[in-house]
């Protein structure tokens, strides 16, 4: 058998909880109860889980707007998270960043922001820390396919390259930048092949098919570990709720451009059934078992709710506690 | 007739657009989201259907190039508008904004001019946190050879958009979703708000509150509650932070002899410094009291609700800053 049980297990495991988690987020944010702007993961998560599996914790990861999956794949604490999004004391952020700004040093998540592309160079720093040290560590820049168009990816591809820093461009192409299908946005080629003229490894991969996206992370890690990174993957996706919140909708007015039928079409290719279908198909897993994964994982999103709710709102006679360190 | 017409801030920007465009072909509108009501609201509404995706354009996130290009666009004999749906984005369009167009004009001996607009919307609030929340004006008005302005009221944001097109320099122009909804007669005919000017808002004689954008209506509803404890606050509307309309400001601060600075930025080394400073300067003799500041504090913009309650300055940190004084 080519992958380890426990490691099934686990890629099932993780994409589950970012599954159940974002999805407990809609009916709060529909309530008006969580109030933070939430750019949810659901659909997405065989990205995340697929890249962070292939990682150690003493590897690096930087996010950007849409950062829940990363984190959670990475190791941060669900119970955080939750507090977080919350923008309570107990949050990762100690409430003061909320949804888009994630973070677990003790996890090698590093932080996560929305200015699109804006931290492609922090994780380029991170590398190149890595490779002052030459403590083997290896940084991961997830961004999406609008970010391509953001000149400091471009620049930091070239400085990677040059130095051959340890460093996984790891694009999640979910086909749209808020209102801009990515067709709009630049001529029809394959988003990977943007890697190709600074001499940078790349390929695309099915974001869906988790054992897949182990893989191509697998072979990305090995190389930058070997001194011969950095490597640029494109993994096709897409998120199954609005670019903010659970739908697209500005002021009662529904905007989400997209076909239904395009929708339809992905929600076939759902990351968790591939898997889970996998599992029971080769005999690995039986329902029972999946279905304990998931009432385990219910618990625990249940658990982590109940904490963010009774969790202390920041006190404002510190609001201005940690502007210095 | 037209003068009771009654418009909104954000369609009275858009009715600017709409007539700028309508008047003069070299006029266009560059930026993410135009198409969209995802970022500019109703503000770009129409534009697209009538003057097409030559003069309307929506764009990939590329702020940068997108904001050079304007710039190189206005070199080339354009009047550019590009919008930035939310401040915080322009910091990647620094370079095009500041090094170039403001520079531009006067390192090459006034041979170019540069009229180009640079739009950014002040979006906060929300628990959005530190990076969707910013209002930068006072970096931007610490350039030389950049204009920025900032409308307060639907009639402004219509005539100062008309003004910051139909200028020969570069503007920034500086909205508030804050603002998008209040509403008020604005002429249908197309008309520009001097640049350079400030409006008195209210008169009064006992304390000068100055003002600009969302402050404006946060400095008015405090003059109203003070006006019921018998203090006459003038409200002075800035309008345009740079260039400040100085002798506007020195003279309803030798009238009333107490200043108070509202502004939406950060308190230190910004908008708020810079008119303390002035009056510091210019009217020294005139101060019965030490001028003081309303602004926001030297913290980033924090996620939290609650946190959010205590950073941003209302109407009643205006009041309680005129008693301070009185
Ligand atoms: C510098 C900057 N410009 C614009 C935005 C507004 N914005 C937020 S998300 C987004 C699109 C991001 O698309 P993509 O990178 O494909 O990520 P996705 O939302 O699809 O996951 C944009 C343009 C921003 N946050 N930062
Ligand atoms: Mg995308």
């Amino acid at each position: 058998m080519k992958y380890r049980r426990e490691l099934l297990k686990e890629l099932y495991l993780r994409m589950l909880r970012i599954r159940l988690c974002e999805e407990a987020f809609v009916e709060p944010i529909l309530t008006g109860e969580v109030r933070c702007p939430c750019h949810l993961y659901s659909g997405e998560e065989g990205v995340a889980v697929g890249v962070c599996a292939a990682l150690t914790e003493r590897d690096y990861v930087f996010g950007n707007h849409r950062s829940h999956g990363h984190y959670l794949a990475k190791g941060g604490s669900l119970p955080e998270m939750v507090a977080e999004i919350y923008c309570r004391e107990n949050g990762c952020s100690r409430g003061r960043g909320g949804s888009m700004h994630l973070i677990a040093p003790e996890a090698g998540m590093l932080g996560a922001a929305p200015i699109v592309a804006g931290t492609v160079s922090l994780a380029l720093g991170a590398a190149l820390a890595s490779a002052i040290r030459r403590d083997g560590r290896v940084a991961v820049s997830f961004f999406g396919d609008g970010a391509t168009g953001e000149g400091a990816l471009h620049e930091s591809m070239n400085f990677a390259a040059l130095r051959k820093l340890p460093i996984i461009f790891a694009c999640e192409n979910n086909y749209y930048a808020t209102h801009m299908p990515v067709r709009e946005c630049r001529v029809d080629r394959h988003i990977f092949e943007i890697a190709t003229p600074f001499g940078i490894e790349s390929r695309q991969v099915e974001g869906n098919d988790v054992l897949a996206v182990y893989d191509a992370a697998t072979a990305a890690v090995e190389k930058c570990r070997q001194g011969a990174g950095p490597v640029f993957l494109e993994f096709l996706t897409y998120r199954y709720r609005g670019h903010v919140g659970p739908d697209d909708n500005i002021q009662g007015e529904h905007t989400d451009i997209r076909p239904p039928e395009e929708i339809d079409a992905w929600m076939k290719k759902d990351p968790l059934a591939l898997l889970g279908d996998y599992l029971l198909a080769q005999g690995l897993f039986s329902p029972g078992e999946l279905d304990g994964i998931r009432t385990e994982v219910e618990a625990e999103v249940r658990e982590a709710f109940i904490f963010a709710r009774a969790s202390a709102h920041p006190k404002t006679e510190e609001l201005e506690r940690y502007v210095f360190a | 007739m037209s003068s009771h017409r009654i418009l909104s801030y954000s369609l009275a920007i858009n009715e600017a657009l709409h007539q700028t465009m309508a008047a003069d072909p070299a006029v266009f509108l560059i930026g993410q989201g135009v198409k969209s009501p995802w970022y500019v609201g109703n503000t770009a509404q129409g534009l697209r259907e009538r003057f097409g995706d030559e003069r309307v354009i929506d764009t990939p996130v590329s702020e940068n190039a997108m904001t050079g290009a304007a710039v190189g666009a206005a070199l080339a004999g354009m009047r550019p508008v590009v919008v930035h749906p939310r401040m915080d984005f322009m910091f990647y369009a620094f370079d095009p904004i500041v090094n170039e167009a403001a520079n531009w004009h006067y390192m090459n001996g006034g041979r170019l001019p540069v009229p180009v607009v640079f739009w950014g919307i002040i979006n906060r609030g929300g628990e959005q946190a530190a990076q969707h929340s910013q209002a930068l004006h006072g970096m931007f008005a610490h350039v030389p050879g950049l204009k920025v302005v900032m409308p307060a009221s639907p009639y402004d944001a219509k005539g100062l958009m008309v003004a910051a097109i139909q200028d020969r320099n570069p503007v920034v122009f500086i909205d508030d979703r804050w603002l998008y909804r209040l509403e008020e007669p604005v002429p249908e005919e197309i008309y520009a708000v001097e640049i350079g000017r400030a409006r008195i808002a209210r008169v009064g004689a006992d304390v000068t509150i100055t003002a600009s954008s969302f402050m404006v209506r946060e400095a008015l509803q405090a003059a109203e509650l003070l006006a019921e404890e018998g203090v006459a606050a003038e409200v002075v509307d800035l309008r345009t932070i740079k260039p400040l309309d100085e002798a506007a400001l020195l003279a309803s601060v030798r009238k009333t002899g107490r200043l108070v600075v509202a502004d939406g930025g950060w308190r230190s080394f910004g908008a708020a410094a810079e008119i303390a400073a002035l009056a510091a300067e210019r009217a020294f003799d005139s101060l019965r009291a030490p001028v003081v500041r309303v602004a926001l504090p030297d913290c980033p913009a924090p996620a939290s609700a609650v946190l959010e309650k205590a950073y941003y300055r209302t109407g009643e940190d205006i009041i309680r800053a005129v008693r301070g004084i009185l």
